[in-house]
């Protein structure tokens, strides 16, 4: 088999098609991600050892099983509770649930890196919780996060071709689509990769000069 | 139900064939890391390059899809793979290009007297690598390289999707055939991916406190944050 | 890095004979900032020369060059009479290969001011690694070796220890032994005693000391130890921005400075006592 530019001429309105509905699973899925993870931040710094405790277990089991299999439970397991979602709102629900243990973990970091001091003299200074949080405290923790949820946004791009495997047409979902109907699959996984780099490579480096950026901040 | 043999078997065979993958991908990715890592701080402006081209490609696509395109397009115009090579490779060159980062940021982490020192006792460029730079640069490797082996168990349940039988796969035929519920059937998957993962955490602590014994350096001074 | 010179070899090549270390004209900057400036300085085979100077005047940058760990912009660097960063071919000199350098570089130890011991080994192995991995010895040999210059910097009972639990004074002695086992024909002492608590000063001099009065070791030494230098100094260089200001006996430099800028100097640091 060769390299055919028609037949990949003809099906690229396709996988654009496609491009679209991954683009919009990543923001949807990063902004369900920052939420939850948000919440899971909060209640793991709880200091009811009941809440704390419990949360970091259920970061870590979703942190370390695969999304893949997360997605299959969502999917299937779901509706046998009469719970019925389409597939892209199981696949948003997935990733977000998936990744929001990861952005937990960024918030954490990003709050941690405030040194001490800062919430001392906060204190010493007799400033609200609220002024202490929002002018103080996230002001700094904020271009530490940045870089990281970047960084995961780029890597849940990357993951939204798992929901292909639950019937979401995103890029791989549609080239798999196209590769059934012509018996062709060379073009079609080819040009899925080629817009994968076209995409995340730009945003890394975006990234990248970003984190550079914000480092440089005094 | 649970005891039912109908279900364990399978479950057992697809534990196998998923720590085989992950094994297998480990080794490579382990290789590719400490290759790429150290070839993308080589004086040698193509071999740096050539590091960079591949990291790149690697963090740029997203791991199924590579799968697919060497299991499902490559065979058309070129080598045909079987799943468990096709699986294995992929996720190793995939873990590789993370570890890069891992290896080349260790490694830049040792105090540059570490490498005064050794040309000062007339040590060669390899010695110096092999007996004083990595050894303490593989201390602060470690937890994330653990992090790594992680990721690369998770994506190994990719590989169900070309045809190989591991742990996802299973409960995946098992639903079809409605052996159990989905609940228990995925419930089973989820727990054992986790189980395996904690096994890995594990080890790697252990080689962890293992290896800085004695150092200054030692716990954390690689931890990177999320 | 020095570059091709392409002039005949130095006429007065056999002039230096004696010397153990020999700078010709080296030139160092770091961007604008000319560290050595035309520097020229011999050292007697066996002479203990001590460098002072006032702190960000290049003395370290002296030591580095001759360790190889800095490259001179121009200028020659002999080590007893072979040329470090040169080689001679058809009675021209070209840059050196790498091979050259090691060869040479071979002849040189050095002490640094913060040790660079290898946390990761024991005393003993950091000691007897490099002799092993690069001259040689055999491992029994090595930890032989090992043992008897740790036991003679009064370290016996320390062999095992990993640096992180040992004190200052007694890192810097490993540090001492480590660079001893290569046999150098040269030691560098960047001051050696500078990183270090004051009450544990006296020991790491104490092992100096012996090492000055006992071998026959060319040793160029660091350092803001006044009395120590007086001491066991052949010779004393004054050294500021880049130059020797002054060079002769101990007595004759701290009784009877020749330059103001030394007497300046002096004043400085023994004030500060
Ligand atoms: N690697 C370097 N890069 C830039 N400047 C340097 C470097 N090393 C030394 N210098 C500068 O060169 C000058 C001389 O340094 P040094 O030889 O360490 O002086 P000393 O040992 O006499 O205190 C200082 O001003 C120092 O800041
Ligand atoms: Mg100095």
């Amino acid at each position: 088999m060769t390299w055919d530019w028609e037949f990949a001429w003809r099906i690229m309105p396709r996988l654009l098609e496609g491009l679209v509905t991954t683009v919009q699973a990543t923001l949807l899925g990063i902004t369900l991600a920052m939420v939850l993870g948000l919440v899971l931040a909060m209640l793991r710094r709880s200091e009811v050892r009941a809440i704390s405790w419990p949360t970091a277990w259920v970061v870590e089991f979703i942190r370390s099983t695969p999304l893949l299999v997360q997605l299959y439970f969502l999917y299937f397991v779901g509706p046998t509770f009469g719970l019925t979602m389409g597939a892209l709102t199981t696949g948003v629900l997935g990733l977000g649930l998936h990744y929001a243990t990861y952005t937990s973990e960024v918030y954490r970091a990003g709050i941690e890196s405030v040194p001490r001091g800062q919430w001392e003299a906060s204190t010493a200074l007799n400033l609200s919780p609220v002024t202490t949080w929002g002018r103080v405290v996230l002001p700094q923790a904020i271009p530490v996060v940045i870089p990281a949820l970047g960084n995961y946004l780029i890597a849940m791009f990357k993951d939204v071709p798992l929901l292909a495997t639950i019937t979401v047409l995103d890029v791989l979902g549609e080239a798999r689509a196209v590769g059934a109907q012509s018996f062709r699959y060379l073009e079609p996984y080819t040009l899925a990769g080629l817009l994968f780099l076209a995409v995340s490579i730009p945003a890394s480096i975006l990234v990248r000069q970003l984190e550079v950026r914000l480092a440089r901040r005094p | 139900m649970l005891s039912d043999n109908a279900l364990w078997r399978p479950f057992l065979d697809g534990i196998w064939i998923t720590l085989q993958v992950t094994f297998y991908g480990a080794a490579l990715g382990t290789f590719m890391s400490v290759l790429s890592g150290l070839a993308s701080m080589s004086s040698v402006r193509g071999v740096r390059w050539v590091s960079r081209v591949y990291v790149d490609f690697f963090r740029g696509t997203s791991a199924i899809v590579q799968l697919f395109w060497i299991f499902y397009a490559l065979p058309l115009i070129g080598p045909s793979f079987s799943p468990m090579v096709a699986g294995a490779v992929t996720l190793g060159l995939n873990m590789g290009s993370y570890g890069s980062e891992v290896v080349r940021g260790a490694v830049q982490a040792v105090p540059r007297g570490q490498t005064e020192a050794s040309i000062a006792l007339n040590l060669s460029a390899m010695q110096r690598m092999q007996y004083v730079i990595f050894p303490q640069a593989a201390v602060s490797m470690l937890p994330p390289y653990g992090n790594l082996l992680i990721e690369l168990l998770k994506a190994s349940a990719l590989v169900s999707l070309i045809t190989l039988a591991d742990i996802t796969f299973v409960a995946q035929v098992l639903r079809v055939n409605g052996t159990a519920s989905t609940l228990t059937l995925f419930s089973i998957a989820l727990v054992l991916y986790f189980v395996i993962a904690q096994g890995i955490a594990l080890v790697v602590r252990l080689a962890e406190a293992r290896l800085s014994q004695g150092l200054e350096v030692g716990r954390g001074a690689g931890r990177r944050a999320a | 890095m020095p570059v091709d010179l392409d002039v005949p070899v130095h006429p007065r090549m056999s002039e230096v004979e004696g010397s153990a270390v020999r700078f010709q004209q080296v030139t160092k900057s770091f961007g604008d900032l000319v560290v050595l400036d035309d520097l020229d300085l011999d050292v007697a085979a066996g002479e203990k020369l001590v460098i002072v100077g006032p702190s960000g005047s290049g003395k370290t940058t002296i030591l580095r060059v001759l360790m190889t760990l800095e490259r001179p912009d121009s200028g020659l660097v002999q080590v007893n009479g072979d040329y470090l960063y040169h080689e001679e071919r058809n009675g021209r000199l070209h840059a050196a290969s790498q091979r050259h350098i090691r060869q040479v570089r071979r002849r040189i130890g050095m002490v640094f001011q913060h040790f660079n011991l290898f946390p990761h080994m024991t005393a003993l192995e950091n000691v007897s690694f490099a002799p092993r991995k690069v001259l040689g010895l055999s491992r029994s040999e090595g930890v032989e070796k090992a043992k008897d210059l740790l036991s003679s910097v009064g370290l016996g009972d320390k062999f095992d220890e990993h640096p992180s639990r040992l004190s200052g004074g007694q890192k810097q002695r490993v540090a001492i032994a480590r660079a001893l086992a290569m046999e150098p024909e040269v030691m560098l002492f960047d001051e050696v005693t500078s990183a270090l608590d004051p009450e544990l000063v006296g020991e790491v001099l104490g092992v100096l000391r012996d090492l000055a009065e006992n071998t026959s070791m060319t040793m160029l030494l660091v350092t803001h130890e006044m009395g120590f230098a007086r001491e066991i100094g052949d010779r004393v260089v004054m050294f500021d921005e880049g130059h020797v200001v002054e060079a002769g006996p101990p007595e004759q430099i701290f009784a009877n400075p020749q330059e103001q800028r030394t007497r300046d100097f002096l004043h400085a640091v023994l004030d500060r006592k």
